[in-house]
């Protein structure tokens, strides 16, 4: 009995210290910032009106036609039917689109990874991104089973220069490390997607096997490795400082907002400009895809600063 | 008599579409397969929509659904006709409208001001209903965030709608409170009839039961009120189920190049049973001035009988009757707005060639993308989660910039808003909002005045006169 419960003391113990010991480990900043011009401001807002009605005419239209952005789209055989929607939906409005498998598949049209382990396929993927951009200045990755609205996404990024370094997303804190939600999509500009493809080749800073003593969640990783450069995760919220982009389906979103606010359930849920949105099946998609791009009240309209055309060959939208 | 003259006799009294239904069985088969076809097909006209809803959950057969109990007559109540003063006399007096009531049905939030600008973020300022008997009355129009509303404006002055939702006791929390906090918002009036009154929610009672058995008579009843104690205060009459989600800007698109005088009704239209085809119930369908009044004529005259359960189908035979015409509700596109069923099934579903709703519809049904217009009007067995979900896609999400590819053509006589002047000091959403608002009502009083001009009415009834002969001629 005795021994019992002095080897149960021990266990707790023990325990009890590793625990205290890997909290001090996450805890511990990389610290190391480039001296580079930092962003330190987390949140980050699509262009006012204001802004936007000050530049001229010929100007804006320029910029319609010139934000670029390379979609990196992570899909598997598993997922088939989410890479047949995505190819059939969202992914029609990037100016590319470059779908990514762990491994090859009949019917999947893909590039293979031959990779099984995700945050290093992400990790692929966006280096392969970064040799095939052409002259892509913004990037955004995101599961098949994610949907992008690339237009709002690109009202986002409009007044942004690419030169600097951008991580945006769905901004979320774990105890130190902020980091942007996979789910929910993300969005780098060309510097940050440079100087993340170069520490890549850090086996110090940006280890394939992670940087914690156990498994981190591959975003993360890709905070804790952009972290190293200098490059700070930011919360893609629009002027009344609702966030764009949204790691559940817009139902479970309603659903919420209705339990919080029944009264004004749709006002105080989603912004009207969101960018994305994760957890719709094949079908949902299709529906989204009708709500964004086509269903709308007659009479009602807007006066926007950028124009996008309908792509080539499409119907659904 | 032989079977083989049964089957001749079958084969030559029957018309399009009876006649295309039994063509796969060919010249020599036995005469009870006729008649179990077509049975089939034409199956109990009791459930129209209830069956439709079975095969959109089930698997669909590769033939037709199994013979069921055929169409009967009710036996009580023949001959009579319904007295709207009978059935409404003491019932649905006009309630004074305190500052109690009203607080207590806005749910809890202070009365209403015309054209309230709420705090940033919030749709169009507060709630703004009056209530008047048991209506609620839509003070101004809903704006959406950083838009120009001066031509949805005008429409909501041009056409007027009274939307009236069927519902009963039983759905009101479950069902009819959503419509209430959706769609419904848009309308100029909307009145939610019950059998029952309801004084808070509220609704109006229409002295029936519940059941599908009672849906025509709650239809003729709440059609008899809404003449009578809303007759003066819209143009256009619209009925729709507590299931159905229904986008109003859009209805008064297509109204738009229509008068309230001509006798037209608009819904998802069908073909069997009627000359020129009859509306669907579920998809909700909307009624001129004029084809309100010939209906309650109808009832008055005895012309029109209520001894069939069948509302939609009934109300379409009355109509017909009245010389009311079945109109074309499509886009320019040729493209449905009334829609029967829920978007994910018109969008993505595949309806089994040996489906009868292909026989039912009085146009070719398109699936995929092109099964609905842009500016669709209206869709069916709408949940309450669903419900939310398209009043977002519908009046929230958007894609900045997105250049439609659908431009959908102005009614006539509506001028397209001038482009808004690019040195306009705007420094506020809220800015835009209030200038757009006061711009839209200056010109929505100019153009109802216009409206009222004796000769635009004219050069409208000649236009829609040509239009329904074209109507005819197709």
């Amino acid at each position: 009995m005795v021994s019992e419960g002095s080897a149960f003391m021990k266990g707790m113990m023990l325990g009890g210290l590793f625990c205290l010991l890997l909290s001090l480990l996450e805890s511990l900043s990389p610290g190391q910032q480039s001296s580079a011009e930092l962003h330190h401001h987390h949140h980050i807002k699509a262009p006012s009106k204001a802004v936007l009605q000050k530049l001229p005419e010929n100007l804006k239209l320029e910029l319609s036609q010139k934000i670029g952005v390379y979609c990196a789209i992570m899909v598997q055989p598993k997922i088939l039917t989410f890479w047949a929607s995505a190819k059939d939906t969202w992914s029609k409005h990037c100016d590319k689109a470059e779908f990514y498998t762990s491994e090859s598949a009949k019917v999947l049209e893909a590039v293979d990874l031959q990779e099984k382990d995700e945050w290093l396929r992400v990790r692929k993927a966006l280096t392969h991104a970064y040799h095939h951009r052409g002259d892509m200045r913004w990037f955004f990755i995101a599961r098949a089973t994610t949907f992008a609205i690339i237009e709002n996404l690109k009202y986002l990024l409009l007044d942004k220069d690419p030169s600097q370094p951008f991580y945006i997303g769905r901004a979320v804190k774990s105890g130190e490390l902020e980091y942007v939600e996979y789910d929910g999509g993300i969005a780098l500009s060309f510097e940050a997607l440079r100087q993340l493809v170069e520490v890549f080749q850090d086996k110090q800073k940006c280890p394939e096997g992670g940087n914690a003593l156990w498994k981190l969640s591959l975003d993360k990783e890709l905070a804790l490795c952009l972290k190293y450069t200098g490059v700070f995760a930011e919360n893609g919220e629009d002027f009344q400082g609702k966030g764009l982009f949204n790691s559940k389906s817009v139902s479970a979103l309603i659903s919420d907002s209705r339990a919080k606010n029944p009264l004004h359930a749709i006002e105080s849920c989603c912004s009207d400009l969101a960018i994305t949105f994760k957890g719709m099946s094949p079908n949902q998609m299709q529906v989204l895809m009708y709500g964004v791009y086509r269903l709308r009240p007659y009479g009602h309209i807007f006066h926007d600063s950028l124009v996008f055309l309908p792509p080539e060959g499409s119907d659904n939208d | 008599m032989s079977d083989l003259q049964k089957s001749l006799r079958i084969r030559e009294s029957l018309l399009p579409p009876a006649s295309d239904v039994i063509k796969r069985l060919g010249p020599g088969a036995v005469a009870a397969s006729y008649i179990q076809l077509l049975d089939a097909a034409y199956d109990t006209v009791e459930d129209g929509d209830e069956l439709m809803a079975k095969f959109i959950n089930t698997l669909q057969d590769p033939g037709y659904p199994p013979l069921r109990k055929s169409h009967h007559k009710r036996k009580e109540k023949e001959g009579t006709y319904f007295h709207p003063e009978e059935a409404f006399g003491e019932r649905n007096r006009r309630r004074d409208t305190s500052a109690d009531e009203l607080a207590s049905f806005i749910t809890g939030e202070s009365c209403c001001e015309s054209a309230g600008r709420g705090a940033p973020g919030e749709v169009g300022g507060h709630q703004n209903w009056k209530v008047e008997g048991s209506a609620l009355i839509n003070l101004s129009h809903r704006h959406l965030t950083g838009e120009d509303s001066r031509m949805a404006d005008e429409l909501y002055h041009k056409v007027r709608i009274l939307c009236w939702v069927m519902t009963g006791p039983a759905n009101l929390q479950k069902k009819a409170r959503h419509v209430k906090a959706t769609w419904s918002r848009h309308c100029n009036l909307v009145v939610f009839m019950s059998s029952e009154e309801d004084r808070d929610f509220p609704t109006v009672g229409l002295g029936t039961g519940e059941g599908r058995d009672q849906l025509y008579w709650k239809t003729i009843r709440a059609f008899h009120y809404v003449l009578k104690n809303h007759g003066n205060e819209a143009d256009w009459f619209l009925k729709a189920d507590d299931d159905t989600f229904v986008v109003v800007d859009n209805l008064r698109w297509v109204l738009a190049n229509h008068t309230p005088e001509e006798p037209v009704y608009f819904g998802k239209r069908f073909k069997p049973y009627a000359k020129q085809g009859y509306m669907s119930g579920g998809a909700g369908y909307v009624l001129s001035k004029e084809a309100l009044r010939r209906f309650v004529e109808g009832f008055r005259t005895k012309v029109c009988t209520h001894t069939t359960p069948v509302e939609d189908l009934a109300l379409g035979q009355c109509l017909e009757k009245m010389g009311v015409l079945a109109g074309d509700s499509r886009d320019t596109l040729h493209r449905e707005t009334f829609h029967p069923f829920v978007p994910e099934h018109h969008l993505t579903g595949k309806f089994s060639k040996s489906f009868w709703y292909w026989n039912y519809c009085y146009y070719p049904i398109v699936e995929g993308p092109q099964c609905c217009s842009d500016l669709a009007i209206s869709f069916h067995y709408v949940d309450a989660e669903l419900m939310y979900l398209l009043e977002y896609y519908t009046y929230h999400l958007r894609a900045y910039g997105y250049h439609h590819r659908y431009q959908a053509p102005l009614p006539e006589g509506m001028d397209k808003p001038p482009d808004v002047k690019k040195d306009r000091p705007v420094s506020e959403i809220a800015g835009v909002e209030a200038a757009a608002v006061v711009k839209g009502e200056e010109k929505a009083n100019k153009t109802e005045q216009a409206g009222r001009d004796k000769q635009a009415s004219e050069k409208n009834r000649t236009h829609n006169q040509t239009e329904v002969s074209k109507e005819k001629r197709q």
